[in-house]
């Protein structure tokens, strides 16, 4: 265990814990839009940087990715972070100025847009949080999206932007995306879910006699765990 | 071919007969094949001196050699003779045959192939004499001129690999990175973070197997002196690196190479199958029971990839995106394993310290940076090339002993240091002596060692937009601070060289990069907004000037000039009517020319043509 | 095709970590990387596709088009820069009717800027199918692009 103090409170953590979890512990709400638990954190999006003070060196760190150590000193809300926040905000307000999620934020921190920036017009609403990518590769397991180019290029999408052949449409990637970029359209009746540009058969439950998952999703879920297809062809709420 | 040599005392012997074998005595021809003499079509001069050498029987009487950058890129192609170091330059592909009659057997001098000294006119004949090199110490670099890049015999006979027999089998691997860190040899690659602290971090590390990198992805525009190295002396540096490997515990290193230099790529290819016949690489060097090898891998061009982590990821195979580094490549780096990573001139350093000692090395240079470093000077300067000097040297030695000065009499404005993450230093600053501490403490950085020099026909709002752009074009994409701060910055930018600048942009420029330098990820980011943060520090007028004034003082930004002629100085020649490509450009002979601003497209041609400076920029 | 792939790939003992230098290889054999072959890239190295798209649009030095007959690289470094490239440039765009990165619809100019090339004392520096041009100008750019244009047409006229 160590002990540390961050905004002025004494906090004891384990070593090797990350500032940010030992934040949320203990009640200290540090704005993020990369985080989640069921992924390891990268640091791309820069709304979690805190300022530490470790002996006589005081710098800005992300606070998703750096340990806590004995008798650091943690300011969430200093000055020079609040700068950083702002501008994050700011700058990805004017990428996507169509993002409610984006608006709900920056008004809670009393954020406004940089008048000076020019709103991006491709009504792109993808921050590049990375977070469907790694879900995609490291939950699921099939890497059907990655990103392309680099810079103010870089996107996430399927290979050459076309229909993928490893996705199973099982819509982890839409379930994640924070600012609700990623569509996914299921039709009325819901036997098709269309996601990626790619339109996916759904699989109608043997009890309950409704459609629950994709049948590409199905039988790679059958294909990784060794259970037969048929053992699949009943939905969750029916097991 | 040289034989599997299987120890420190063989190594020796073989040394001594090949310098025995090296009469200095013996007429000789060098002639430059770095990639700058090259591109002056040097492959066909060196083709026509082994013509016109086997044409009179001569090839076993005199020595030929191609060997790599001298560094007097300018002056290319090269050709020095020995035993006197008469040194040709500008050399025509056709003076091969001229060179051998009247210099090799008469030992006449051909008048039109010396350079000239413009300072006072006068002719110098040899190598030594040139004012370029009479103020350089070429420690690291001047073995370029002794060595074809292709022949480890050649490098053997100076000495070569010495300093590994040496370190080998007297020297415990403690006490070699002792003597690193004794030294006090930096990074040359940028930080300047000393090498031998690394060295001992990485051995100490948990974590098998360790690994060594050379970083060779030179990306800094306008930088050059790592390529020059690799290729011209590639065996310095793998010498060097295999003493790291010993000194660090690591049988596995890697060079890491831009695409873009495809000579270097061979040369070191080539040197790394030598040292591995001659038993300098591989299992059990020099007998020792210590075994290392070294793989290339070629970078995809991305200049992200100088970054350590990011260059990791390119060598795993993967885009190269920097990883936050909270934890230290030393501990956790390439695989995740423990890594040492540095680059071609620091590697090239340490055979010299291994074999004169780390007080030798640190009786060179200022008190916080040792040794010499390697400068490329590049941009409005007259000598351009690779100037290697003391740490310490001042600018104005650099920029007017060694390069020179300015070409056509113009006026020094800036000289640009760091690359895109280095900083532009005023006239004020010329007596600076450069070392890392220095540059960094007036907003720039050492770098890699590129300098940009830059006349008054330079707008700074302009070198601060390439810059940005530059950076745009080459940011991963990542984090969100540089990702989308660099280009808002660079549309300021362009705004302001449109003439459509606003009152508080400077103000703007200052607040968003403040938070870039705070918030961005990796050390690309964090030094991104130096070009303008330092060309608003020391030219801040100019900005104003585009900004208030609507007006280029340097006449450079195309939408705050208009292209005129001077009516005193036209001579009617009809040069700039016939280069005009809109036909702006008008008049008859022997009488002053207009240009019709209407149809004025600025693209310049006219002013570029025009033999008699009469086209006014304003 | 296929056995080609596999061969470049063999050359590095289908070491996944060689997937830039290999990708490097196989546009040098097809001139640039068409679907095809970076799936089978993907199939005989075991990376997924998805991979090797992101690894192939990250690196400037990759190409998923095809390139034209005459490949120019302009040199942007610095000292390229400060001695008018982007006048040169800008010359280039016009005459080519093409932006940078982007090659003629007839396949006949490739043209791209490049970062430095470390032929400084040359600067600027046009590269034509590796073949350097220095102390260039608009004038001799021009000059350049019209004798190539011209070469193309005589081609075309045996043709």
């Amino acid at each position: 265990m160590v002990n540390l103090t961050i905004d002025n409170r004494k906090i004891e953590a384990e070593a090797g814990q990350f500032i940010l979890d030992v934040a949320r512990e203990n009640g200290i709400v540090i704005p993020t839009l990369c985080s989640h638990e069921s992924i390891e954190p990268t640091g791309s999006c820069r709304l979690c940087v805190v300022e530490a003070r470790q002996g006589k060196k005081t710098r800005i760190v992300t606070s998703c990715l750096y340990p806590v150590a004995k008798g650091m000193i943690v300011d969430t809300r200093s000055e020079r972070v609040m700068n950083v926040r702002r501008l994050v905000l700011q700058l990805l307000l004017a990428r996507c100025p169509g993002s409610e999620q984006l608006k709900e934020m920056a008004a809670e921190m009393g954020v406004e847009a940089e008048p000076r920036f020019v709103p991006d017009t491709d009504n792109v609403k993808c921050i590049l949080c990375r977070m469907c990518v790694r879900t995609c590769e490291k939950v699921v397991g099939v890497s059907a999206i990655g990103f392309s180019y680099r810079g103010p290029e870089k996107n996430v999408c399927t290979p050459f932007k076309e229909e993928s052949e490893t996705c199973i449409g099982c819509g982890a990637c839409a379930y994640i995306c924070p600012t609700g970029h990623i569509e996914m359209e299921t039709t009325e009746t819901g036997d098709t879910r269309t996601i990626w540009g790619r339109t996916f058969k759904m699989k109608i439950c043997k009890v309950c006699g409704r459609y629950f998952a994709p049948e590409d999703q199905l039988v790679y879920i059958s294909q990784k765990t060794g259970v037969p297809i048929e053992d699949l062809a009943v939905c969750i709420s029916c097991r | 071919m040289t034989s599997k040599i299987k120890s420190f005392n063989e190594l020796k012997s073989v040394q001594k007969r090949l310098k025995a074998g090296r009469d200095p005595k013996k007429p000789g021809i060098t002639v430059c094949v770095g990639t700058g003499c090259l591109a002056y079509g040097t492959k066909k001069l060196v083709e026509n001196f082994r013509e016109e050498l086997s044409k009179r029987d001569l090839a076993d009487r005199i020595d030929f050699r191609t060997s790599g950058c001298h560094g007097f890129c300018e002056r290319g192609p090269m050709v020095v003779l020995s035993p006197e170091k008469i040194f040709y330059q500008r050399v025509g592909l056709a003076d091969a045959g001229e060179i051998i009659d009247k210099t090799l057997l008469k030992g006449e001098i051909i008048d039109r192939l010396l350079y000239v000294d413009p300072a006072t006119g006068e002719k110098v004949v040899h190598e030594d004499d040139v004012p370029f090199y009479k103020k350089q110490s070429r420690l690291v670099f001047g073995l370029n001129f002794q060595v074809d890049p292709e022949s480890i015999e050649d490098y053997l006979a100076i000495g070569g690999y010495g300093a590994l027999g040496k370190a080998l089998t007297g020297m415990k691997p403690e006490e070699i990175i002792q003597e690193i860190i004794k030294a006090n040899l930096r990074g040359r690659g940028g930080g300047g973070f000393p090498a031998g602290w690394k060295w001992d971090a990485t051995r100490k590390a948990q974590g098998e197997p360790k690994y060594i990198v050379c970083n060779a992805d030179e990306g800094d525009p306008g930088a050059y002196m790592d390529r020059s190295l690799l290729e011209g002396n590639p065996h310095l540096v793998l010498e060097g690196m295999v003493i790291g490997a010993y000194a660090i515990g690591s049988s596995q290193g890697y060079i890491y190479v831009r695409n873009e230099y495809p000579l270097a790529v061979k040369n070191i290819h080539i040197a790394i199958r030598q040292a591995r016949e001659a038993g300098l690489l591989g299992e059990n060097i020099l007998g020792s029971g210590f075994s290392f090898d070294v793989k290339v891998n070629r970078g995809g061009g991305a200049f992200v990839c100088g970054e350590s982590s990011a260059l990791f990821a390119s060598l795993e195979g993967r885009a190269g995106e920097p990883r936050a580094k909270y934890i230290h490549a030393t501990d956790r780096g390439l695989y995740d394993k423990p890594t040492n990573l540095n680059n071609v001139e620091t590697w090239a350093n340490v055979p010299f310290i291994i074999e004169r000692g780390a007080d030798w090395f640190a009786g060179i240079g200022t008190a916080g940076s040792k040794g010499t470093k390697i400068f490329s000077l590049v941009g409005k300067i007259n000598n351009t090339g690779l100037v290697e000097v003391p740490m310490g040297t001042t600018l104005r030695e650099i920029v007017f002993e060694i390069g020179g000065g300015i070409p056509d009499g113009r006026k020094f404005k800036a000289i640009q240091t760091g690359g895109p993450s280095g900083g532009c230093i005023p006239e004020q600053y010329l007596d600076l002596p450069v070392d890392f501490d220095e540059l960094t403490k007036i907003g720039s950085m050492m770098g890699s060692g590129g300098l940009i020099v830059m006349d008054d026909r330079n707008c700074m709002v302009n070198v601060a937009k390439y810059f940005t752009n530059f950076l745009v074009n080459e940011s991963c994409g990542k984090c969100v601070p540089c990702r989308e701060g660099i280009r808002r910055m660079r549309d300021i930018l362009a705004d302001i060289t449109e003439g459509k600048g606003r009152e508080g942009d400077v103000e703007l420029l200052e607040k968003i990069s403040t938070g870039i330098l705070d918030g961005a990820l990796c050390a690309l980011g964090n030094s991104a907004p130096n070009p303008v943060l330092s060309t608003i520090r020391y030219f801040r007028d100019e900005y104003a000037a585009h900004i208030k004034e609507k007006r280029c003082p340097a006449g450079v930004c195309r939408d705050l000039i208009t292209y005129s002629v001077d009516a005193e100085k036209c001579t009617g020649c009809m040069v700039c009517v016939k280069v005009c490509p809109t036909g702006a450009a008008s008049g008859e002979r022997k009488k002053v020319h207009v240009i019709d601003q209407a149809k004025c497209t600025k693209c310049g041609a006219c002013r570029e043509s025009c033999k008699f400076d009469s086209i006014i920029v304003r | 095709m296929e056995e080609k792939v596999k061969e470049i790939i063999q050359q590095y003992s289908g070491d996944k970590s060689y997937l830039v230098p290999i990708l490097q290889d196989v546009q040098r054999e097809f001139n640039y990387l068409p679907k095809d072959v970076l799936c089978a890239v993907s199939a005989h190295l075991s990376v997924p596709i998805s991979r090797v798209y992101e690894v192939v649009t990250f690196y400037k030095a990759f190409s998923l088009k095809p390139k034209g007959r005459y490949q120019l690289s302009l040199c942007m470094g610095t000292a390229c820069h400060v001695r008018g490239a982007e006048l040169i440039a800008r010359n280039m765009e016009d005459i080519l009717g093409i932006k940078e990165g982007d090659t003629t619809a007839d396949l006949e100019f490739s043209y791209e800027t490049v970062g430095c090339l470390g032929a400084c004392a040359l600067g600027p520096v046009l590269v034509v199918n590796g073949e350097y041009h220095g102390h260039m100008n608009i004038a001799k750019s021009t000059k350049i692009l019209k004798k190539l244009g011209k070469k193309g047409a005589t081609d075309d006229e045996q043709d």
